[in-house]
This record gives structure tokens, C-alpha cells and sequence, in this order.
């Protein structure tokens, strides 16, 4: 048997959308991070839910990149491709690295499933030697799950959905791993059905000594544990993230958190997530479409809560004209736009930055807002709980965009003690202060105004989207009081800049010879690129804003000690428009818009071209 | 300004504002805002737990004119913000003010998801058949053939029954009040008010700059009689000048019978709110004709259902929530399910 002890290792497990892959990439995640590796995910899976079995559109894909080094992106290549049928195989062959491992199920790749996955004349790739530069393990899957579970007296249709376990016994056992963490969950999850959780421990069993057994399989792999800092650890997808980051920012305000939203992949799971934490005291509401999402989570918000809601790129589209009511009327609000492919529905399952321009610009007149941009999934607490602490203090709505990719990859976290967190302190006022006539749109030194909540005697007001008087906040045509209110807005959305921490540089420094400026999901590429590139001689730096308007103070400092900056970005050059606008530099972009993250490979290659050409 | 504390010593005059009423001279929304300020003080809320909100159009001003909370907001969004308002504190006393256009036009959506949800709100619809705001175009309650500012021709499309629509969306309380009528109007807002559930009330409203008279003959003196009638839980339908007309159900089908010519009042239909298919019938004497004999149009309550708010059921759901899981720990949630540890 031939163990290697690589840094790092990507698996790829793929099936039917029906065969449990989502949940076995999961399993497969937690346990290796639990036994101290660092972890990188990225599910991917087909627009239809259950689209017809062994088609080349209906794969549904979980990929993991493990390290005993830290890990920043879910890989470009990978090392092991498990492949439930012929489709699976067909659709992911390309992106194996020559000599790897495939670990095919052979019932699937029978004539139908050949058919289905177009290989000509049902020629099937196990047996043509087509795949002799690859470590080949195939065997049935389906046959063996159903010897081990034989005697239950399940029927054919539950025994086959047992398979996956089998596959996830088989793979613990390449890669060294403990079964007693997916037992537990089995366990747990089938307890009411304690026959069923018995019938897959059975199974997951039989895929681990059947690897240990069976003298073939030559390829194992031995990742050691990385060097994770000190401290308590769990797994989280970026949207689990900002979710919790909402619950703690309300829990840290002391104020009710309020979340309306209208389904919408791949934004749904914040609802899901969120409507499980009613004993928080959150109040979620699925609203009749995506306008009122937003328009009663302004409400909540007049009422005195957080109000938040989320979407994706058409539900945005909607929450448009209430966004500018919001930030008119100055209240806090939370939107997160979990960014898809566009436009129109566009690719809803694939990955894109797209929305930027949209996030910053549309909306009809004057109205700017915060747009922060987390970078990973455990990103997405620190900058959503950021956004919260901006909007409720500084009494404006605020944009998040995250996007598909972040949304669903996970990674190990090291979540933080509610103690630890800031404390957050909106402008509420608790009685009424003076005989003087309340004044609602009055402004302390970061212009920010008071927040009445109806229920107070004595502050009764009105507010609304007309034009507002200065400090009275009466319905005003007045043409300067216009113009004044305008920059008014502006600049108190302006001085959140004040608040927000200086940008840093993640690789490099000013004496670089290039900078990249990241924002949004391609940071992992952008790192594991320049680390890389580090290893060969080149000295290149990383800026990944976290907040996009405004941008952080000193950025424009930064940017001056560089004469090559270039911008990649999985849009047709959103950010590059916007930096070069505002700080007349001649930065060049680099885009992808396929609907899937750069590789390594492309940021490097982006890079190089860069320093060879200039 | 301040000086009322206790609910019951308010007048009329502690809910003006300091903003000047800017809606045309003659406009039936003075009569409407007039009214509620009345009802106001007798329905025992703090002025500072009552809040109004409005779309987009003339009526829609409303909230600047009255001293409480309120938020004059987006065009159609009224109800939607205000079932976010009032899901986040129940306790507050939440009137929405729309228009026909805001409410059924573009607001269409969001108010029949009000209605089924049944938050416990009070909707306050002026319809007065046009767009009053935008100077002038047909509303989706113009009768077909409008000739509006829009429509020189006359107008297409066969318009909304505001009243059939709101009981089609499970809306457990449904009225029709006029802005001429301020005795009748101010009962039938405070028993909107008293009412747990979503309210719907539809005021006729005259807007006499754009569309004068479109009510006439449910207004004036010397016509209403013949084709108005009041419902009264209890009370026979009876109508026309000297009560001398009644309407009687022939099966499911509303007659009209005289009076004079031997027929008692008892013969009549008795108006019971509770009955939803009676009250469907109800919404439906609405063919309007001058013809002799044509059916009258109904004034007051129509339908009143008690049924859970939404807010109620949120609040229980949150309770339950509590009881069995107990009052969620920060830390906990942080942490999830599956912790570990990094020595
Ligand atoms: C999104 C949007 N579309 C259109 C308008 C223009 N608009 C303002 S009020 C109105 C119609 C008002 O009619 P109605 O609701 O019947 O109110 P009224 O003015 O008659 O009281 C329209 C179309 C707007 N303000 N916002
Ligand atoms: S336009 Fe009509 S509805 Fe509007 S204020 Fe004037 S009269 Fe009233």
C-alpha cells in the first residue's frame, strides 16, 4: 500500500442530485476538520432539484480542499474525483490532476447512465483504458450496500439511499479518518428512526472494511493536522455566518431582530437558518414578494428594531425603490444581497460579483449607502455584525454582498465569546427631553439623527420619503434646503469611513512590486496566488476591501505607492471602474465571468502577465 | 402641546399637527381626516402608541396632518410596512391610509396578504375612482368607459369591487362608509377600530377637482334615498325616501319589494353581518343604474369574522419557543452543535 502524507489534498464527490452528495461532503468536511485540518468547501449543484437522474445537467458536486497548512480556496485540481455514475464522471474528468484518484460506482455506468452522459456508442470509460493514467477504483456501490443491508428488510428504494454511506466509509478510510463523528450524527439524525441511523452505520461500515480489506487500493492519503491558532473551532458556510451575525448584533443592541425576505437561491438558507431561532427572539416573516420583504423590515425598523433583509440579484432588483425610502427617512436596515449569476435570473446556482455597480449606484436620486463585502464565510459574522453596528448607529440602511460561492463554501471558524464582541449603542431616545418640539432629523457630530420609536409620549413625528426641512424634518421643496440635505446624507454615509478600521494589507507591503486589490469571494485565490508566487522570488502585495462605499481612508495612500495595480474580479470590471474613477489611477482589471471562482492558477498567471508586460 | 397624559381627556384638537392641510378646497379627504381625529380620543389609545401609515397619492398625506406617529412612505408599500410595523410591536395602534390606485393598483399584492394574514390593523381606503395625485387618470375602481386624462376614449378595463376583493382575501372585517356621512362614518371607524383583525373599510371619497360627483348619487339629498341603504346588524334592508322600499332574497337572488303595497318590513332581508355568503351577495349590489328598481348600495358593515391575528400567532409561536428551548444563550448559538477545540 503506497501512503502519501501530502500538505493537502481536494476531493470532489459527485452524483445525481438525489444521491446525497450535499450530505456527504458535509460529513466529510466536519470530521476532518474536527481532527484539526484546515478546510475549504464549495457545493455546486444543478438550477432544477431533482433534474433527471444520470443526466450530464443534473451532477450535483461537493468539492473540499483539506491541509495541514492553511487553506484559503476549495482548490483548482482535484486529487480525488468520486464519481456515483457516468454523468458525474463525464462533467468533472477535466479537472482531476493527471494520475488521480477516481473511486467510481460501476452500477452507475451501466447503458442507460452511458446513454444519459453522452459517451459515444455507450462505450464506458472503465473498461475502454481511456482512464489508464488514473488510479481507478471502481466497484458496485449499489450491490455491495445492498448485500450489507440484506437482512433488514428495507426495501430497494431505502437501501439504495444508503449508498452514499457506503462511498463515505470507503473515502474515511483513504484518508485516515475516524467513522465516530458521522455515527454520532447518524445517530442523532435518524432518532426517531433509530432502524434507519442502524442501517447506515451499517453500510458506512461496510464502505470502511471493504477499503481495509480489499487488497487493490494502493493510494492513501495522511494529512496531518494543521497549525490552527489556539482556541474553539466550528464549521460555518457564509451564510450560517450571517445569520448568527445578525442574532448576535440584535442580542448586542438589545434590540428585537426583524427578518423579512422572500425565498430566493442562494439567499433562502438565511430565512431557513434564521426562522429556527425564535426563543432568540427573532421574528422572521416570509413576505409575499421581495418588496415586501424590505418594506416590512422598514417597518419593524420604524418600530424599533433591527430590520434586515435578504435576497439575490432580481430580488434586489425589487428592493430598489425602498432602499431609497430608507435612506431617506434614515433608519437602520440590514441588506444582504447574496450575489448569482446575472442578468435577469441568469445562472441563480452559479457564483458572480455582479452586482457592485447596482449595490452602489441603483437606486433613483441621491442615495448612497454603506456596501461592506466579507471575504470567506467566517467573514461574513465579523463584517454582517460590523454592517449591523454601522446601520443602527449611524441610522442608514447598509448593504452586504456576499455571493454563492462564500454563501454555501465553509471552513473552520473560531467563533468568537458574545463578551468579546462591541457593544453596539443606536441613537434611541428614551422620554422625552425638553418642552421644545422633537426634532427628529437633528444631527450630533457624525450627522447622525435621534431614532423616536413610536410608543415614547411626547415624540410623536412623522416621517416620509418627500423632501425633509433640516432638523424639523418637515415636508421642504425648498431648493437649497434640498441640495444641503443631499451632501447632508452623503457625508454622514462619508464618516462611516471614520469608524471603519484602516485597510491593511493581507500579503506584501508598500515596497511590493505589484498590488492586487481583491474584494468579495476572490480573496482565497487571490492569497493562495500571491503565496505562491512568494515560494518563486516575486514580492507581491494583497489589499481586500471590506467595505466599498465608502472606501477605507487611507486606501488612497496605499494605492499611491504602487505604479502596477490590477483588479480581479469575477464581474466585466465593476470595482476597476469605480477606483480608477476615483482616484484617476491607471489600474488594470482582470475578470472572469463564467459563473464559477478564478483558480489559483488564473490569479498567478493574471499576475505574471502583469509583471512581464507591464 | 403635551398636556394630555390620560387617553379619555383628549379632544379632536390634540391630533392636529402643526402642518398645514394642503389638499384642494372641497376635497372629501378634509371630511375623512376630520372624522378620525373625532373617533380618536374615544378609543382610549395613548396618542404615542398610534401610528399611521400611508403609500403614495393625495389621501396618502394623511399621517402629516395628524399628531401621532406615522410615515407617509412608498406608493402601494403602505400595508406591507405596516404588517412589518405591527408583527415587531403589537401593541401599537396601526391605521394604514390608502388610495384606490396605491391599494388596489399598485399596492395590490401587498393588501391582499394583509387581509388573509388578518394582522390586527385598521385599513382606511379613500376611493374616489381616480388618480387624484397624478392628475387625473382612471383607477382601477373607474367604472369601464372612464374618460380620464388617460383615456380620452374612455377607459378599458372592467373595474375592481374593493369590497368583494377584500372578502375574497379572507378580510375579517369589511365595511363601505362615505365622506359626506360623517355620523355614519365616524361609527363605522370606530367599530373598525374595535375590531381584532384586520379592518377593511372603503370610504367614498370625492375628489372634486378630477372626478366631481362620481358619488352623487349615493350624496345628495333627493337622490341618495333611492339608492343607499344602511345595514344594520338586525335591522330589515329597507330604503327610498319614506322606507318604502325593502329588499328580500329570492333564493340567492336580492329582490326589490314595495312597502305601500301590502309587504312588511319583516318580509325583508335582516342584515346579519356574520353571514359571509349574505355579505357576498351584499358586495355584489353594485351595477350602479339610475333605472327604477336597480339594487341600492350597501352603507356599513358588511362581514365580521373573528379569527387569530397574524401577530398574535408570532407571539405564541415565540413563546413556544421559549418554553421549550428556553431563552436562547448568545454563546451557545456561537458555538453550535459541534464544537471543537484546538489545544
Ligand atoms: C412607484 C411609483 N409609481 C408611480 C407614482 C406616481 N403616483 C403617485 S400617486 C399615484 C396614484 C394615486 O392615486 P390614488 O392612490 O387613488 O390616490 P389619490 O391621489 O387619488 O388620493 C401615482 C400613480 C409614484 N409615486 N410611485
Ligand atoms: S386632486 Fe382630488 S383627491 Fe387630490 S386633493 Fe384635490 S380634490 Fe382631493
Amino acid at each position: 500500500m503506497k501512503a502519501t502524507s501530502p500538505n493537502e489534498a481536494v476531493i470532489f464527490f459527485a452524483g445525481d442530485s438525489g444521491d446525497g452528495i450535499q450530505l456527504t461532503g458535509g460529513q466529510f468536511s466536519e470530521t476532518v476538520e474536527i481532527f484539526g485540518n484546515d478546510i475549504s468547501t464549495f457545493p455546486n449543484f444543478p438550477a432544477e432539484i431533482r433534474a433527471p437522474k444520470g443526466t450530464l445537467f443534473g451532477v450535483s458536486g461537493f468539492q473540499l480542499k483539506l491541509g495541514s497548512v492553511k487553506v484559503f480556496t476549495p482548490g483548482d485540481q482535484y486529487d480525488v474525483l468520486v464519481a456515483m455514475n457516468a454523468a458525474a464522471l463525464k462533467t468533472n474528468l477535466h479537472q482531476l490532476k493527471k494520475g488521480g484518484v477516481i473511486i467510481a460506482n460501476t452500477s452507475g455506468f451501466d447503458k442507460k447512465n452511458l446513454t444519459l452522459a453522452k459517451y459515444e456508442n455507450g462505450t464506458n470509460p472503465l473498461e475502454d483504458h481511456s482512464l489508464d493514467n488514473y488510479d481507478v477504483h471502481d466497484f458496485d456501490v449499489t450491490k455491495m450496500t445492498q448485500d450489507a443491508l440484506v437482512d433488514t428488510g428495507m426495501d430497494r428504494k431505502e437501501i439504495e439511499r444508503c449508498k452514499n454511506m457506503f462511498v463515505l466509509g470507503f473515502v474515511y478510510w483513504m484518508f485516515n479518518q475516524d467513522l465516530k463523528y458521522t455515527i454520532n450524527f447518524l445517530t442523532d439524525k435518524f432518532k426517531s428512526k433509530p432502524e434507519l441511523a442502524d442501517a447506515n452505520i451499517k453500510v458506512l461500515k461496510a464502505g470502511h472494511n471493504f477499503a481495509d480489506t480489499s487488497e487493490t487500493f494502493t493510494s492513501r492519503f495522511s494529512i496531518k493536522p494543521a497549525q490552527l491558532p489556539k482556541g474553539h473551532y466550528r464549521n460555518v458556510n457564509g451564510n450560517q455566518a450571517v445569520a448568527l451575525a445578525l442574532v448576535a448584533a440584535s442580542k448586542k443592541s438589545g434590540l428585537g431582530l426583524f427578518y423579512g425576505s422572500y425565498p430566493i437561491t442562494p439567499a433562502s438558507n438565511i430565512l431557513h437558518q434564521l426562522s429556527r431561532y425564535k426563543n432568540y427572539g427573532v421574528k422572521t416573516y416570509q413576505a409575499e414578494d421581495e418588496i415586501a420583504a424590505i418594506c416590512s423590515a422598514i417597518g419593524a425598523s420604524f418600530a424599533g428594531n433591527l430590520g434586515a433583509t435578504a435576497s439575490s440579484g432580481p430580488g434586489i432588483a425589487l428592493k430598489g425603490e425602498a432602499m431609497g425610502l430608507a435612506m431617506i427617512l434614515e433608519l437602520p436596515l440590514v441588506i444582504v444581497n447574496v450575489q448569482r449569476g446575472g442578468p435577469s435570473t441568469g445562472l441563480p446556482t452559479k457564483t458572480e460579483q455582479a452586482d457592485l455597480l447596482q449595490a452602489l449606484y441603483g437606486r433613483n436620486g441621491e442615495a448612497p449607502l454603506p456596501v461592506f463585502a466579507p471575504a470567506t464565510p467566517k467573514d461574513c459574522f465579523k463584517i454582517t455584525f460590523m454592517a449591523c453596528k454601522i446601520a443602527l448607529e449611524h441610522m442608514t440602511p447598509v448593504m452586504i454582498l456576499t455571493d454563492g460561492y462564500i454563501a454555501n463554501g465553509s471552513e473552520p471558524w473560531q467563533y468568537p465569546e458574545s463578551k468579546d464582541l462591541a457593544e453596539i449603542k443606536p441613537p434611541l431616545i428614551k422620554e422625552r427631553q425638553s418642552d421644545d418640539h422633537f426634532l427628529p432629523y437633528q444631527r450630533d457630530k457624525n450627522l447622525v439623527r435621534k431614532w423616536a420609536i413610536p410608543g415614547i409620549a411626547g415624540l410623536e413625528h412623522r416621517i416620509g420619503g418627500l423632501e425633509k426641512e433640516i432638523d424639523t424634518g418637515n415636508v421642504s421643496y425648498d431648493p437649497d434646503n434640498h441640495e444641503q440635505m443631499i451632501k447632508i446624507r452623503a457625508e454622514k454615509v462619508e464618516k462611516v469611513a471614520e469608524v471603519f478600521p484602516d485597510q491593511t494589507y493581507e500579503q506584501g507591503s508598500e515596497k511590493s512590486k505589484l498590488l492586487v486589490i481583491g474584494w468579495g469571494s476572490t480573496y482565497g485565490a487571490i492569497e493562495s496566488a500571491i503565496i505562491s508566487l512568494k515560494e518563486d522570488g516575486h514580492d507581491i502585495a494583497h489589499v481586500h476591501l471590506r467595505m466599498i462605499h465608502p472606501l477605507p481612508s487611507n486606501l488612497g495612500e496605499i494605492l499611491r505607492h504602487f505604479e502596477q495595480i490590477i483588479v480581479p474580479e469575477m464581474n466585466n470590471g465593476q470595482l476597476v471602474m469605480v477606483l480608477r474613477n476615483k482616484f484617476l489611477l491607471p489600474i488594470k482589471s482582470v475578470t472572469k465571468i463564467k459563473g464559477v471562482p478564478f483558480t489559483v492558477q488564473e490569479i498567478k498567471e493574471a499576475i505574471l502577465n502583469q509583471l512581464r508586460h507591464g | 402641546m403635551d398636556k394630555v397624559a390620560d387617553p379619555k381627556s383628549y379632544t379632536a384638537k390634540d391630533f392636529a399637527s402643526d402642518q398645514e392641510v394642503r389638499w384642494c378646497p372641497g376635497c372629501g379627504d378634509y371630511s375623512i381626516l376630520n372624522q378620525v381625529k373625532k373617533i380618536l380620543p374615544e378609543i382610549g389609545v395613548a396618542r404615542e402608541n398610534i401610528v399611521f401609515i400611508s403609500g403614495i397619492g393625495c389621501s396618502s398625506r394623511f399621517p402629516y396632518y395628524t399628531e401621532t406617529y406615522g410615515m407617509h412612505s412608498i406608493h402601494g408599500r403602505a400595508t406591507a410596512i405596516a404588517s412589518g410595523l405591527k408583527a415587531a410591536n403589537p401593541k401599537l395602534d396601526v391605521w394604514i391610509i390608502t388610495g384606490d390606485g396605491d391599494a388596489l393598483s399598485i399596492g395590490g399584492n401587498h393588501l391582499i396578504h394583509l387581509l388573509r394574514r388578518n394582522f390586527n390593523v385598521n385599513i382606511l381606503l379613500f376611493n374616489n375612482e381616480i388618480y387624484g395625485l397624478t392628475k387625473g387618470q382612471y383607477s382601477p375602481t373607474s367604472p369601464i368607459g372612464k374618460i380620464s386624462a388617460s383615456t380620452p376614449q374612455g377607459s378599458l378595463d372592467y373595474p375592481f369591487n374593493p369590497l368583494m376583493l377584500a372578502l375574497g382575501a379572507e378580510g375579517t372585517f369589511v365595511a363601505r362608509s362615505i365622506d359626506t356621512n360623517p355620523t355614519h362614518l365616524r361609527e363605522t371607524l370606530l367599530q373598525a377600530h374595535n375590531h381584532h383583525g384586520a379592518s377593511f373599510v372603503e370610504i367614498y371619497q370625492n375628489c372634486n377637482v378630477f372626478n366631481d360627483g362620481c358619488f352623487a348619487p349615493f350624496s345628495d339629498k333627493g337622490i341618495k334615498e333611492d339608492h343607499v341603504v344602511m345595514l344594520e346588524e338586525g335591522k330589515p334592508l329597507v330604503f327610498g325616501a319614506d322606507l318604502n322600499k325593502g329588499v328580500t332574497l329570492d333564493g340567492f337572488k336580492p329582490k326589490i319589494i314595495e312597502l305601500s303595497n301590502g309587504h312588511t318590513p319583516e318580509e325583508c332581508w335582516i342584515h346579519d353581518p356574520t353571514d359571509r355568503i349574505k355579505a357576498t351577495i351584499l358586495t355584489q349590489f353594485f351595477e350602479y343604474s339610475a333605472e327604477p328598481g336597480a339594487l341600492p348600495r350597501p352603507f356599513g358593515l358588511f362581514y365580521q369574522e373573528e379569527r387569530y391575528s397574524y401577530e398574535d400567532h408570532m407571539e405564541d409561536q415565540l413563546k413556544q419557543a421559549d418554553d421549550k428551548n428556553g431563552a436562547g444563550d448568545l454563546d451557545a448559538l456561537l458555538s453550535g452543535p459541534n464544537p471543537w477545540q484546538v489545544a
